[in-house]
């Protein structure tokens, strides 16, 4: 077995993991850390995809590799606007899983 | 012997995923979250992408981090964790998952053979590009408008965020980012690190052209020396609606827009650059999305608004 073999099962079991944290939490922060789980995991296929495709003297294949560069920016993006939501639904008073509305902490100017 | 190692990091990775979903606290979650991102940095190296490995390491777990764990600072008060689905029901998700797993793991261990490669063609026309970095050429040569469109997404997603702010708030300064009571340590190294971290950033920049760097990574760089000013109170965040600020945010993919539309008579078509100037010009388009990413991901983790802008 290569090292790329064992880290894709690696990343299946991370996708896995992932999958399972997003059914099993009802709180939305803890479904937005699973689905990053699962992103990780999907990253590292690409990861896999470009050590198999080593060739023309690189050591990976370099399209995969600048597609994930491209997808862990993305994916940080989408966390920051997610999380930024939660926040202010919670500020806003709406009803959400994480219990009940709190007062907001650093409104004040 | 080295198969020894991955089997070792795998389970260290495993770990770290298991408590990422099982941990009770959400903190605990977070930090399990980071751990993991850094060990995924390693497995890059591991997969011999020093580029991802960079980027993994600083936005991946560094950035993420930050925003995560800002949240849980907000979150805190709020004990209730939700109340998790019966046994039955977790062991159904159990399976299910289970077997998306195992459907992934088939997948990995039958590859088509021969293995699908762009390599050769990347190889092919570097000369052209002039750049010894393939993921470099990759990223603002073949597949450039793949980036100006994730710099587009960068944006918007910063105008989402900015657009959480109440309307009494809106054009205001972001919730401030100082610790409640920075400790000695962190003062010292927000005073001590920002030079070199600045220097590391411009050279993973200025090195990402033909060596493992690039406009991210020295951008993450950037925004981390940034925000750990902001965290040490040495320095306070701008106004959302500071002119200057926003003209940097726009710099980089304005300057990107600019570029790839001169290819229709510099070039033959967006987004191509005349071969005899092609290393200059994605050199300068680098530097400015570097800047402009280096301000986006610092407002990103920032947040919304959330103070009245003065008059």
């Amino acid at each position: 077995m290569t090292p790329a073999t064992l880290y894709g099962l690696c990343a299946a079991a991370l996708v896995a993991i992932g999958l399972f944290g997003l059914i099993l939490h009802p709180t939305p922060l803890r479904k937005v850390i699973s689905f990053n789980l699962i992103g990780s995991g999907t990253f590292l296929f690409f990861g896999i995809a470009a050590r198999r495709g080593a060739a023309a003297g690189f050591l990976g294949d370099p399209v995969p590799q600048a597609m994930v560069i491209t997808g862990i920016v993305v994916a940080f993006a989408a966390t920051a606007l997610a999380v930024a939501l939660l926040l202010r639904m919670l500020e806003a008073g709406a009803p959400t899983v994480d219990g009940p509305p709190e007062q907001p902490d650093d409104l004040s100017p | 012997m080295s198969l020894v190692v991955d089997l070792f990091m795998v389970l260290l990775i495993l770990t770290s995923a298991v408590w990422t979903v099982l941990a009770r606290d959400r903190r605990d979650a977070v930090i399990a979250f980071i751990v993991l991102g850094l060990q995924l940095s390693l497995v890059w190296m591991r997969l011999m992408a020093v580029d991802v490995a960079l980027t993994e390491a600083a936005v991946g777990g560094g950035a993420t981090g930050l925003v995560l764990l800002r949240a849980c600072a907000r979150l805190q008060p709020v004990e209730a964790e939700g109340r998790l689905p019966g046994l039955r029901a977790q062991i159904a998700a159990g399976l299910l998952c289970a077997g998306v797993g195992v459907a992934l793991a088939a997948v990995i261990l039958a590859p088509a053979a021969p293995a699908p490669s762009l390599a050769p063609a990347v190889a092919a026309h570097m000369d052209e590009v002039g750049l010894k970095n393939p993921v470099t050429v990759v990223l603002l040569a073949y597949r450039a408008l793949d980036t100006l469109l994730e710099k587009v997404v960068l944006v918007l997603g910063l105008i989402g965020v900015w657009a959480l702010a109440p309307d009494l708030f809106w054009g205001g300064r972001p919730a401030s980012l100082r610790a409640a009571s920075p400790s000695g340590t962190l003062t010292f190294l927000a005073r001590v690190l920002p030079p070199v971290g600045v220097l590391i950033g411009v050279y993973l920049v200025w090195n990402g052209a033909d060596h493992p760097g690039g406009t991210f990574q020295g951008g993450t760089v950037l925004a981390a020396m940034w925000l750990l000013v902001m965290m040490a109170g040495l320095g306070e965040l701008p106004e959302t609606r500071a002119l200057r600020l926003r003209r940097l945010v726009a710099v980089g993919p304005a300057l990107f827009i600019a570029v790839g539309l001169a290819g229709f008579w510099m070039a033959d078509g967006f987004l191509s650059y005349p071969p005899e100037y092609a290393k200059p010009i994605i050199v300068a388009v680098e530097v400015a999305l570097a800047l402009s990413i280096a301000v986006i991901l610092g407002l990103m983790v920032a947040g919304p608004a959330a103070k009245e802008p003065e008059r």
